[in-house]
């Protein structure tokens, strides 16, 4: 099949690769940069597991081809906390048990790293509504819950 | 769960989205959003050979006002319906729906254009745009033509749009003075599709309906205005045994399907329960 030279800016740095323009987002991420962080579940966009941010914007990974992110800006769960570091919202889920395996949970942190810019005091009911787009299989919610509440309210103290 | 191949253009302005349509019609499929097409094509329930991509068309993202009429473009997502000021204040029922849609992420790419030109039966926007009276502006690469939205959508996943046509825009009709919208669904789970939902505008002057638009999305392959059932129900008071009689004459009168997963008769009991919801709520009765 007819492969085209694709370019796309990841977490601030350019990937070239050949790809069919109906590679998904989500396996370029994994197989052409290398960046497995984004993890694939469902993909027809009901679990939330690849959610990923085009210009600051969440986006699920596997409703989206490749060819089409040319030209904006990808953040993927490794731009996120840093070496050694981890953002609010990471610390705030290890703190509060808000993961078990774990599968869920960089499409929870990049969905969150998005919803609490545009909503820093978000209610609960708020909170639970943008989190019914990620699916989380071991823990229930409540204390994914709790780790966003706590991770707004320790960003909104130090801003 | 991976697409089948295809050819992908990404046209730069609406004139060459337009030629590339016509050019490949009717293997050509536009994507926008891509929330509903993606899916489909990941499980191959659909297999354009030919993409032609939307997202650079940044000029079709918009809401204005014209004159009576609220202007949304084609290529604006659900996020920027559900949070502009110039919708919440002109159409507050296409804000409230448009929350609705969903979940989060998916409101943040999905676009008006693509929800109605998909013409999924139980989908929030088609059911507003038919609730309201919309009416559609679309193009071909040599000619424009209005489509109201009654005539708009033909059958489930199936519409008025040509295989070369395109939405350009829509204009919804701004809310009046005295008018208040709700809009409630009933779904297993959040952010699926609705099994029913029901759309409604009351405008009342002094406890009385001047007037009443009333609408059932998901009952039947194509969302119904409830039209004359509306007409009927005005010069009334906007109490609780007027919401209780609008809802059942709602649920005997709207066309349903039938299938084993939603019977026919469910289909009515949730359209009476929502219709009465909706009702309570843009007649200032319940929260």
């Amino acid at each position: 099949m007819d492969q085209q030279s694709i370019t796309l800016t990841v977490n601030g740095r350019n990937f070239e690769f050949a790809a069919e323009p109906r590679k998904l987002l989500s396996d370029a991420l994994r197989e052409d940069c290398g960046l497995t962080g984004t993890h694939i579940g469902c993909e027809h966009g009901v679990c939330g597991a690849c959610t990923v941010l085009v210009d600051g914007q969440p986006v699920r990974a596997c409703l989206t081809f490749a060819i089409q992110m040319e030209g904006h800006e990808i953040s993927t769960i490794e731009s996120v906390g840093g070496h050694g570091t981890l953002s609010p919202l990471q610390q705030a889920l290890h703190e509060t048990h808000g993961l078990q395996c774990g599968f869920c949970t960089p499409g929870i942190v990049m969905t969150f790293e998005a919803f609490l810019r545009a909503n820093p005091d978000p209610t609960e009911e708020e909170i639970r509504d943008a989190l019914s787009g990620n699916l989380c299989r071991c823990t229930g919610y409540q204390n994914i819950v709790a780790a966003i509440r706590l991770a707004a309210a320790r960003i909104r103290e130090s801003t | 769960m991976k697409p089948a191949s295809f050819q992908y253009l990404r046209p730069v302005a609406v004139e060459d989205a337009l030629r590339h349509l016509a050019q490949f019609a009717p293997e050509g499929k536009l994507v926008a959003g891509g929330q509903s097409l993606a899916p489909m094509m990941n499980m191959r329930l659909a297999r354009p050979a030919q993409l032609i991509d939307l997202n650079d068309l940044t000029e079709l993202a918009y809401v204005k006002e014209a004159g009576q009429w609220l202007r949304v473009g084609a290529l604006t997502r659900h996020q920027r319906l559900a949070a502009s000021p110039l919708v919440q204040r002109h159409c507050p029922l296409l804000a409230q729906a448009a929350q609705t849609i969903g979940h989060y992420a998916i409101r943040a790419r999905g676009t008006i254009g693509g929800s109605l030109a998909h013409a999924d039966p139980a989908a929030q926007l088609p059911l507003v745009a038919v609730t309201l009276g919309a009416r559609l502006h679309l193009r071909r690469q040599d000619g424009a033509r209005v489509v109201d939205a009654a005539d708009f959508f033909l059958s489930a996943m199936t519409t008025a749009l040509a295989a070369d046509e395109m939405i350009e825009w829509v204009e919804f009709p701004k809310a009046q003075p005295g008018e208040a919208a709700a809009f409630r669904l009933f779904n297993r789970r959040h952010g699926d599709y609705a099994l029913v939902a029901a759309a409604a505008t009351v405008e009342c002057d002094g406890g009385t309906v001047r007037r009443l638009r009333l609408g059932v999305g998901g009952a039947a392959a194509v969302p119904q205005a409830l039209c004359a059932l509306a007409e009927g129900a005005t010069g009334r008071t906007a109490d609780e045994r007027w919401v209780a009689e609008v809802a059942q004459a709602a649920a005997r009168q709207v066309n349903v399907d039938d299938d084993a997963r939603v019977p026919a008769h469910y289909r009515r009991e949730l359209t009476g329960l929502l219709v009465a919801r909706a009702l309570g709520r843009a007649a200032g009765l319940r929260g």
